[in-house]
């Protein structure tokens, strides 16, 4: 884990715009339906690696299915998803994540028997090589064991949640449950983070640091961010594109400044007039 | 006011991980192990170490096993008496068969064979959930208590159906004068059978449980017990963090049917000296259940708490209704008033702490660090 070089973080202060020349993820005429609902149809876009990726739409769009089907939980009725140029569409949401894909949930998805610590270093078990006996006879397992708490407490750091280490999640308040969440999903060492609305429920403080945590592991590490946002504020101001849904169908698709002009997504939004 | 982990700073993970980070609780837990080896044999109390001791340590280790299952893994079983058998008769057969093998080689082994059939009956949990998962691993119970009723081999043709366990020594046959393992012909002391010691039967159970225990406390402290309570408190969750949620479950079923099987060998060979199936029967699998929910889900501790709820309360209220009621009360009277102070007491616990008395105790070394102050 490399330490940012705080010169990075001006660039966000002024205009953002990044120059990106790979695809890590192409999404291309995606169809989901549900009996007769159809939630996604024909669904289509591209995630250059290492920017910030925001989905937007208001309720009901198709946002979340569409993570889910990234994630492996829903299987597309039609379309194709192309990770780093291999077709990966029919992938388990384990072996999606064992291909370097960490998501967290628009409500909490967190172990509440487990600690804080123990909750992210579960993250860690894709990256164990250990099996049950080694650890059932404990000394062949500590050196894995041991290098993973090294890296989790690296991620414990670069989050602030040092003091509730020890604490079972199921009693942290809901602004430090995203954040321990997000600490799970960066465990993993993903090459892409879908963030389901990691800001929802949250006041302006926590908005805030949770943007800036958002920044800090695209920055630092180089992470894809793909996320899903209600605040227009925070994506309109993060986000690299943007791809806008309403009722299941792609309305827009571009840089922000493009979209927030754009005359579908104001009537989207807005209604008709 | 003692017990408290003031002024003990880790400076390394590992140290941060250790099994006991508090002094303490290693001195505690040393002095325990000390006690339980060598008070038990020299007070050569045959009641306290037979029935009382073993019987606890074997429905502990029991327990232990589906505790690991229902507890960290969250799979509901109703299986475990089934599975106990297989050690059973599994362990009767090896040292039947092949009296050469050592007796605590033959528990691994009919641990190995639990396991086995408990992977087998564990495939459902991959689609069935909770209750209805309960109920089908009550085709476990069933199906192998049958098997073991009417295929006599099992049994060795014994008209009863009854496994006598056999004399049986701790290394095995080809330790004895003039064997292989001759060396060894001098500590190769009875282990089983009519005229094995109670204090040899104690200490091989002991020493038995407590290695069990200790491997089922790293595992649980360790990825795979950080990859069974995912599975547990939120299997969607798991699997996208790349937990296989088959093999997970399946190992969970596994090493849990392990340590039955290995609960049932015991029985048979070191605390009853033979078996049935009747001792395996679905009531066998409910009291275990009871064990685990009373001394607390999810503890390697509250398995034999539990353990030794269900074990020695009868007794001691058995010994406290005949002190006191003598005379005053009928036999009949005195019996139902046990049992209504046994039942009363297990509501009072679920009441209190429906998280078992495992959490109690852990409730009170909490209040025990801040003692005397408040805060």
């Amino acid at each position: 884990m490399d330490t940012a070089t705080t010169t990075d973080v001006q660039t966000y202060e002024t205009e953002r715009v990044r120059e990106f020349t790979n695809f890590i993820l192409e999404v291309e005429g995606i169809f989901v339906s549900f009996g007769g609902v159809k939630a996604l149809q024909d669904v289509s876009f591209t995630v250059y690696e290492g920017e910030i990726f925001s989905i937007i739409g208001p309720n009901g769009a198709g946002k979340t299915s569409m993570l889910n089907v990234i994630s492996g939980f829903y299987k597309a009725n039609a379309g194709r998803i192309t990770y780093q140029g291999n077709d990966r569409t029919k992938a388990s949401p384990e072996q999606v994540a064992r291909m370097g894909f960490a998501r967290t949930f628009q409500n909490i998805a967190l172990f509440k028997g487990m600690s804080t610590l123990d909750n992210i270093m579960t993250g860690r078990i894709v990256r164990v090589k250990n099996n049950f006996l080694k650890e059932a006879f404990y000394f062949p397992a500590q050196p894995q064991e041991d290098a993973q708490r090294e890296y989790v407490e690296q991620i414990i750091d670069f989050l602030e949640i040092q003091s509730i280490r020890k604490t079972p999640v199921g009693k942290l308040p809901y602004g430090l449950q995203k954040r321990v969440e997000l600490g799970r999903a960066l465990a993993m060492e993903p090459k892409i983070l879908l963030l389901d609305e990691p800001m929802a429920g949250m006041n302006l403080e926590e908005k805030e640091d949770m943007a800036r945590f958002v920044l800090d592991v695209n920055d630092e590490f180089g992470t894809t961010v793909v996320l899903i946002e209600h605040d227009m504020g925070v994506v309109m101001d993060i986000s690299d594109h943007v791809v806008v849904l309403d009722h299941g169908e792609r309305i827009a698709h571009g840089v922000p400044d493009d979209v927030r002009t754009n005359k579908d997504v104001i009537r989207a939004y807005l209604g008709e007039h | 006011m003692f017990y408290r982990e003031v002024g003990q700073y880790k400076s390394s993970y590992r140290a941060d991980q250790a099994i006991f980070p508090i002094t303490n609780d290693r001195i505690g837990v040393m002095l325990i192990l000390i006690v339980a080896f060598v008070v038990p044999p020299l007070s050569g109390n045959q009641y306290i170490m037979g029935p009382i001791l073993t019987q606890l340590l074997v429905f502990g280790l029991a327990a232990l096993g589906l505790n690991l299952l229902t507890g960290y893994a969250g799979q509901v079983s109703l299986g475990s008496g089934g599975f106990m058998a297989v050690g059973a008769f599994g362990c009767y057969n090896l040292v039947l068969r092949l009296p050469e093998i050592p007796i605590f080689i033959d528990f691994i082994l009919a641990g190995l064979m639990a396991a086995a059939v408990g992977i087998l009956f564990g495939i459902p949990s991959l689609r069935i959930k909770g209750f209805y998962l309960a109920v089908a691993t009550l085709a476990s119970q069933f199906f192998l208590l049958w098997i073991f009723d009417h295929v006599g081999w099992f049994t060795n043709y014994d008209p009863a159906g009854v496994a006598s366990a056999p004399t049986t020594t701790l290394f095995g046959s080809l330790a004895e004068e003039g064997g292989v393992l001759g060396f060894l012909a001098p500590i190769n002391v009875l282990v089983s059978g009519p005229n094995a010691t109670p204090e040899a039967k104690y200490i091989l159970t002991l020493s038995v449980v407590v290695v069990l225990a200790l491997l089922a406390k790293n595992l649980v402290r360790g990825m795979t017990g950080r990859a069974w309570m995912a599975i547990r408190d939120f299997d969607i969750a798991a699997e996208i963090i790349g937990i296989r949620p088959l093999r997970t479950k399946l190992l969970a079923f596994a090493i849990s049917s392990f340590y039955c099987g290995v609960a049932g060998a015991l029985y048979v060979f070191t605390y009853v000296g033979n078996a049935d199936t009747e001792a395996f029967d679905l009531i066998r699998s409910f009291t275990i259940l009871f064990m685990i929910i009373i001394g607390g889900l999810g503890s390697i501790m509250g398995s034999f708490l539990g353990a030794a709820f269900i074990v020695l309360l009868p007794p001691f209220l058995n010994i406290l209704a005949s002190h006191f009621g003598e005379g005053t009360l009928s036999g009949a009277t005195l019996a139902n008033l046990e049992l209504i102070i046994f039942g009363g007491s297990i509501v009072f616990i679920l009441a209190v702490e429906p998280q078992g008395i495992a959490r109690m105790w852990q409730i009170a070394k909490e209040k025990l660090r801040q003692w005397p102050f408040p805060y």
